[in-house]
């Protein structure tokens, strides 16, 4: 087995006397495409922004290519992971280039130019995400589909292998939805990135992932395939619910049906 | 956009060199240019060109420029246009600083820096630490708390300015009550000389942290998640807006709004890349406040009006504007 590019070892993190994540232990393997699912309030969240070093955790608690995060400092953290927070950019008065071109911080330095390596990452990280037409665009003025599309682009110009990514699909329409599935995808089967995804979506989390991980009430319940999550042995002790199950006649995988009254 | 943005920029620096240029000549009494090239003997008017009118534009233009690049710092940090030195009570502090000093009559000082200048630097460090632990403690309404920590923290450290008048003997009082009203009433180059290591080393910070400026103004998660250190970069910036406070506000006065006015202006003129919107800020801001000067000495002759009442005639309802700006477009998307 590869050696994990990030390993969380009995991570406990508190705020204000209540525990969010309760000795919470995952290792993210190189190339995977990892879901995280559970119940609101889980921790999943706050999981991701302990990777992302804007929460303070304990040293030694999260390992990135096996060095303690607090050892790298937060630039050198970014070089290696990049964040898209979940409905963000409301109030970013920058173009969709010039935000994108935010992402290459932690390749700038101060009073120099922007070197041609930076213009050719931004403009890469547009075409993948077929947002080009949108580069002058002020990011506050797209709507919710492109604004998640636009935080990717800067997560992908930021050039980090390991993408973290908070709810990348919720509140977006089919098509838009699809179109995001579609780009992490090809960046994670095509150009070998790591993605770590929070999600609500159950079926998004069995069909695009190669692992799923269920928090609840801040601990890890659940490690496993998405063939394995799609029973209600499991996902009955996430939601307190029982799901119905069917096969996609596509992708040949199991996924739940919605809720219908009778 | 580009090119229109480089047009404005030269723009800027042209008019700014033509108010640097004209300014020493207008006054009480206009002077011409042949009394300076070519003074006639028992002339005055080369005498208070360079004596009076060049030092004062000088010290007039350091200053502006200082606090529209703090005020422009303040805004990206906070991610609010309100955020000034005069709004968060950094001036006040700094004012509070520099009348201790002055009142408890300790003369020191540590090297070239005055013990004004030093004693209105920590006050302005001390007042923004409090309204920025405050914006924290409180998530959630930052608008409505900064500004209300803004007001509490200007009305703790001017009642302590007039519980020193109170006690200070008359002509004390009255001296500080001028200088609390801003003001550039000084002769020859010292005043120019001491503020400017302040200003060049505070602004040599922040010209050096635009590229952190751009990032923080998506917010300090977003900040963080594109590799800023957050919070030294803070750090480094409340050290060197206080740092240019507190000496212009030892020299010249709390002289309020320009922090306010210059870079929102720039912001509607070159946008919000602080790479262009430094530099335009700086020399904005420096212009405008020559400017003022200029009116406040020639308004009214033979008398002068102190300077921060012009900034504050003009910058109350420019704040007002703002506040209501804001409000119409429904408090969020006035941000910035």
């Amino acid at each position: 087995m590869k050696r994990p590019a990030i390993e969380i070892r009995n991570l406990t993190f508190s705020i204000e006397d209540s525990t969010i994540l309760d000795s919470v232990s995952i290792d993210i393997y190189p190339g995977e495409y990892l879901s995280i699912i559970g119940p609101n309030g889980a921790g999943k969240t706050t999981l991701l922004r302990c990777l992302m070093r804007i929460h303070r955790v304990p040293a030694g608690a999260i390992h990135v290519g096996g060095v303690p995060a607090e050892r790298l400092g937060q630039r050198a953290l970014a070089k290696r992971i990049s964040y898209v927070p979940q409905s963000e950019g409301r109030r970013c008065p920058f173009t969709v280039e010039e935000f994108v071109l935010l992402g290459r911080y932690p390749f700038r330095s101060p009073f120099s130019p922007i070197r041609r390596e930076d213009r050719n990452a931004v403009s890469e990280a547009l075409r993948l995400t077929r947002i080009d037409h949108l580069a002058q665009r002020r990011v506050d003025t797209l709507s919710g589909g492109e604004r998640q599309t636009a935080f990717i682009a800067a997560a992908i110009a930021q050039g980090a292998d390991i993408l973290l990514l908070d709810e990348p699909t919720t509140f977006l329409d089919p098509k838009h939805e699809a179109e995001i599935r579609a780009i992490l995808k090809a960046l994670n089967r095509t150009m070998g990135r790591t993605i770590v995804a929070v999600t609500h979506d159950i079926n998004a989390a069995a069909l695009e992932s190669d692992r799923v991980v269920i928090l609840k009430d801040g601990r890890v319940i659940f490690t496993g395939t998405p063939g394995e999550v799609m029973d209600n042995a499991v996902l009955s002790r996430a939601y307190g619910k029982q799901f119905v199950f069917i096969e996609h006649p596509v992708a040949g995988r199991r996924i739940v049906l919605p809720e219908a009254s009778e | 956009m580009n090119q229109k943005r480089n047009i404005v920029i030269v723009s800027i620096f042209g008019l700014t060199a033509a108010v640097l240029l004209l300014a020493p000549f207008v006054g009480i009494e206009t002077i011409t240019l042949q009394e300076v090239v070519r003074p006639a003997a028992g002339g005055t008017g080369a005498d208070i060109f360079w004596r009076i009118r060049v030092p004062r534009v000088l010290t007039a233009f350091c200053a502006g420029a200082a606090l529209a690049l703090s005020g422009m710092a303040f805004q990206a940090m906070f991610r609010n246009p309100l955020a000034t030195p005069f709004t968060l009570g950094v001036s006040s502090g700094a004012a509070f600083g520099a009348s201790l000093y002055v009142v408890t009559g300790i003369v020191f000082s540590i090297g070239p820096v005055s013990g004004q200048s030093l004693s209105a630097f920590v006050w302005a460090a001390m007042a923004i630490l409090i309204v920025y632990g405050l914006t924290r403690v409180r998530r959630g309404s930052s608008t409505a708390t900064m500004l209300i920590a803004g007001v509490a923290v200007n009305f703790f450290f001017s009642s302590f300015i007039l519980f020193i008048q109170y006690i200070s003997d008359f002509t004390r009082s009255f001296r500080v009550i001028r200088w609390l009203m801003g003001g550039f009433e000084i002769v020859g180059y010292e005043p120019v000389t001491t503020i400017l290591p302040f200003v060049i080393t505070g602004s040599f910070v922040i010209f050096a942290l635009t590229n952190e400026l751009n990032v923080l103004t998506l917010g300090e998660d977003i900040a963080l998640s594109r590799g800023v250190p957050v919070r030294r970069v803070k750090t480094a910036l409340f050290f060197a807006t206080s740092l240019m406070v507190g000496s212009i506000v030892s020299v010249c006065g709390p002289i309020g709004f320009v922090g306010m006015m210059a870079p929102h202006i720039c912001r509607l003129l070159v946008g919000y890349d602080h790479r262009y919107l430094a530099p335009a800020t700086c020399v904005f801001g420096g212009a405008f406040l020559v400017l003022c000067d200029a009116l406040a000495r020639s308004l009214i002759p033979p008398a002068e009006i102190p300077v921060g009442v012009i900034t504050a005639l003009l910058g109350g309802p420019f704040f007002l504007w703002l506040l209501l700006r804001r409000s119409r477009e429904g408090g969020q998307m006035g941000d910035l």
